[in-house]
């Protein structure tokens, strides 16, 4: 069974409950260098593995880029 | 840095200290080659950065981390763009998260023509965030009441703007930066307004601690060149700041003796 989740605001279906983990190397994305927020709480780096993305999740995903004031 | 060991103290920043008294913007730059150069000149120790979200469709673009290392450097995360304390607050804990460190500068702006900052929402999330432990370093109108309750309040920098951010108009409000100066315990560092290196000389003789420069910079012609004219300009200012300055006269006063004149 497929799954809706927003991530960026963008909606995505994903083929099945995967977890932050996995997300993130499905993403391309390296976990050393971003930081993820899970229906408005922090997900610890420590507890990519452990967190499962479920139906309905509202992900955030952020980095650090070039920025002033 | 030469010219520094005539510095008797270097800048401290909620315990850190550090050699350069310039802090540089990681925006506007035409590349993060260009911005890596900048830095690289100006000496900076710091810099302020962005926090948003990754690009899901391209998650191989060019990123700042590859440019200026965050373990070389101090990345400053800052609230840029945020307009409630709750944005801020969010935005922070994120890069705490990204990051692994707590010292912050928080901005809430109120208006998005003057990007003033909105200070009762600033000093609400300020005490919200050093609550949660964050080191908060905090950009703030030049009003030396607000400055010392936020100093109150536990912010470990106070950030008053010279001018608008953007908008390289240089030290508006000279007096007050003073007050500020004066009666703050923690350091005081002039955000947003510098357009050019006269402005960050003018900063660090009133006896600013540090100046942040991102558009005057960034924007310039020649942003590297810049980037050095910045740090020379705040190495003088603070020099002629511990120099102290002679007193202005109303009229003129010889330099060479009138006696012994044929």
């Amino acid at each position: 069974m497929g799954l809706r989740v927003t991530i960026n605001g963008e909606e995505c279906s994903l083929d099945r409950s995967v977890s932050v983990d996995v997300l993130l190397t499905q993403l391309g994305l390296e976990p050393a260098k971003i930081a993820v927020e899970r229906n408005l709480e922090i997900v610890p780096r420590s507890k990519y593995r452990d967190v499962t993305v479920v139906e309905g999740d509202r992900l955030e995903i952020v980095h650090f880029i070039g920025g002033g004031m | 840095m030469t010219d520094l060991h005539l510095d008797p103290k270097p800048l401290t920043i909620a315990g850190r200290t550090y050699r350069s008294r310039l802090i540089i913007g990681t925006g506007k730059y035409k590349s993060y080659e260009e911005n890596a150069r900048a830095l690289e000149v100006s000496g900076a120790e710091i810099v302020t950065v962005a926090v948003r979200r990754v690009n899901l469709t391209d998650p191989h673009q060019p990123k700042l981390v590859d440019f200026i290392d965050p373990k070389k450097v101090t990345y400053l995360p800052n609230t840029a763009g945020c307009f409630t304390g709750e944005d801020a607050i969010r935005t922070l804990r994120l890069a705490r998260e990204a990051g692994g460190w707590s010292l912050v500068k928080l901005e809430v702006l109120g208006d998005r023509k003057t990007l003033y900052p909105d200070m009762l929402e600033t000093l609400r999330a300020a005490e919200m965030l050093i609550a949660d432990s964050f080191q908060v370093m905090v950009y703030c109108n030049d009003d030396p009441m607000m400055a010392k309750r936020l100093e109150n309040l536990g912010a470990v920098a106070i950030m008053p703007l010279a001018a608008p951010i953007g908008s390289g108009l240089g030290i508006q409000s000279p007096v007050n930066i003073r007050l500020i100066i004066e009666e703050a315990k923690v350091p005081v560092i002039v955000d947003a307004g510098i357009g050019t290196a006269s402005d960050a000389a003018i900063a660090m003789e009133l006896g600013c601690d540090a100046v942040i420069s991102n558009t005057g910079i960034a924007e310039a012609k020649d942003p590297v060149l810049m980037a050095s004219a910045m740090r020379h300009a705040v190495e003088a200012g603070r020099l002629a700041y511990l120099a102290g300055r002679m007193a202005k006269k109303r009229y003129a006063d010889p330099s060479s003796p009138l006696a012994g004149l044929i």
